[in-house]
């Protein structure tokens, strides 16, 4: 088989083990602790009244804004990660090439952040 | 241990990756059964409580009598709830806590799956942790849980910006040395068995004091990366006194309210192991992993002992000393969720979007200047 898939069959097997591991002790319960359930117990936890309606309810759009906000640098990390293993593998001319290449795209993601910050999207009042 | 070649003996090859997992999986769970009784002794010591001392002597079976008890507790599942997600949720948490472990190296030749990427390998699946949450508190279809969900994800994805920028410091600190060493494909600045054996001999050698004499002017810059590092985790694995999800007073206990027996047990295990796997990435990254503070070059040639020969005492050498190292770190953990008061929701944000996210921008510039420029020879 490919060397290269090879490294990666011991991850499978401990994803199909830490599978099993985590169904027994599920099973285990359901099969050994006993099961009354009642329309009390199942109901939702609340203070002492019945939920009025559906919890999935509307929430703030900032938790929006931070994912949106998450995706843009986890982006720009992921950019980072296979110039941070290239960069010092080049002749030194070219080493600061790809510097000067890489700091710009992070200043232009900076001027980004600038704008966001002073927009107020990072704000939690 | 024999080594099997995969083509002739796919079978004994496949046996004896088994073997190595079950014996990490059973590792990692006996420790984190004692380590979560630690967590509650230190915060009872400091309270100048005795913790749990009645299950065994010094209350030392407390972790295996609980989970006896909760194997032996109802499931519970809301009738509103959705419920094929709602089971999922904490396998999911449990299984993506677990197969992290499997690029740790816990020793230079221990590592379950010594993939080059090991690092790029963690940060995903850490992140796939998030799945986990936002599925077990959408699928209750209660009020706390939902919230406490929806700030856990937040608050989780805010500090894993901060952590990819200072894994890329280490990953350029290790590439700057392999450079100067020839040593290999520059690639392996992700292997972390790479970047722990980069770190070997005298402890001035460790990422966390620049990485070797020669950087050590980068200590100005890799000691606070770590303790950004340190600071992310705990807000990362929604630990006090980030541990705003589950925050008693306000949310009850945030996406596990609805939660019983088993299935909170797979939520809680799931969150020790994230903790103590944190707990050793930090070791691996910042600390030499499980290299000792001092040299060790030729200390285990040629010499045997109970007639098992030399590489195996060495790797467990550096074994103890990785788990010296792993258990310290936890120890920190548990004494900032003693001594450290909770943060709110607004000072946490700020924390991460406005602190650590362009502080650890400029040290990634920093690193990357230094290892251009510098005059390193």
């Amino acid at each position: 088989m490919n060397a290269f898939l090879l490294q990666y069959l011991p991850i499978v097997i401990f994803f199909a083990i830490a599978t099993v591991l985590g169904l027994g002790f599920m099973i285990a319960a359901a099969v050994m602790a006993p099961s009354a359930p009642d329309a009390e117990k199942n109901s939702a936890y609340e203070c002492g009244f019945n939920a009025f309606d559906d919890a999935r309810m509307k929430f703030d759009v900032r938790f929006y804004l931070v994912s949106i906000l998450f995706i843009i640098f986890d982006l720009e990390v992921a950019f980072l990660f296979p110039w941070a293993v290239s960069l010092f593998g080049m002749p030194h001319d070219k080493m600061v090439y790809a510097f000067v290449s890489m700091m710009v795209f992070l200043g232009v993601l900076t001027v980004g952040f600038i704008y966001e910050w002073k927009k107020g999207a990072l704000e939690w009042e | 241990m024999p080594v099997f070649d995969p083509n002739t003996d796919p079978l004994g090859y496949v046996l004896i990756h088994l073997l190595g997992i079950v014996l990490v999986v059973v590792g990692v769970l006996l420790s984190l059964a004692f380590l979560l009784l630690a967590d509650r002794k230190i915060w009872a010591g400091v309270q100048m409580r005795k913790g749990p001392n009645v299950v065994g002597p010094f209350g030392l079976l407390q972790s295996f009598a609980d989970f006896f008890k909760f194997v032996f507790k109802e499931i519970v599942i809301p009738a509103g709830a959705d419920k094929g997600v709602f089971l999922l949720a904490p396998l999911l948490s449990f299984i993506f806590a677990f197969v992290m472990w499997a690029a740790i190296p816990f020793a230079p030749e221990w590592v379950v799956a010594n993939i080059n990427v090991g690092i790029l390998y963690l940060f995903a699946v850490s992140s796939l942790g998030v799945y986990g949450i936002i599925m077990g508190g959408w699928a209750s279809n209660s009020k706390y849980p939902f919230l406490g969900s929806l700030r856990s994800a937040a608050q989780m994805v805010s500090y894993e910006v901060s952590i990819g920028f200072v894994i890329i410091t280490v990953i350029l600190l290790t590439a700057i040395k392999l450079a100067a060493a020839h040593q290999g494909s520059l690639v392996d600045a992700m292997n972390l068995q790479a970047i722990a054996s980069m770190q070997q001999g005298w402890f001035w050698n460790w990422n966390v004091f620049g990485g070797g004499l020669k950087h050590l002017p980068m200590i100005i810059v890799m000691f606070p990366m770590m303790v950004v590092f340190f600071v992310s985790f705990l807000a990362e694995t929604n630990r006090p006194p980030f541990d705003l999800p589950e925050a008693e007073s306000e949310l009850v206990a945030g996406y596990q309210v609805e939660y019983s027996s088993t299935p909170y047990l797979l939520f809680m295990i799931g969150e020790y192991s994230n903790i103590v796997l944190m707990c050793a990435l930090m070791t691996t990254l910042f600390f030499g992993g499980w290299s000792p503070p001092y040299p060790t070059t030729g200390w285990f040639e040629g010499w045997s002992f109970l007639g098992i020969d030399a590489s195996f005492w060495g790797q467990l050498h550096a074994l103890v000393w990785f788990c010296i190292k792993t258990v310290f770190w936890f120890f920190m953990v548990a004494m900032m969720k003693a001594i450290v008061p909770r943060y709110r929701y607004d000072q946490l944000m700020r924390l991460g979007w406005k602190i650590f996210l362009p502080t650890s921008l400029v040290a990634v510039a920093a690193v990357a200047a230094w290892g251009v420029f510098a005059p390193l020879g």
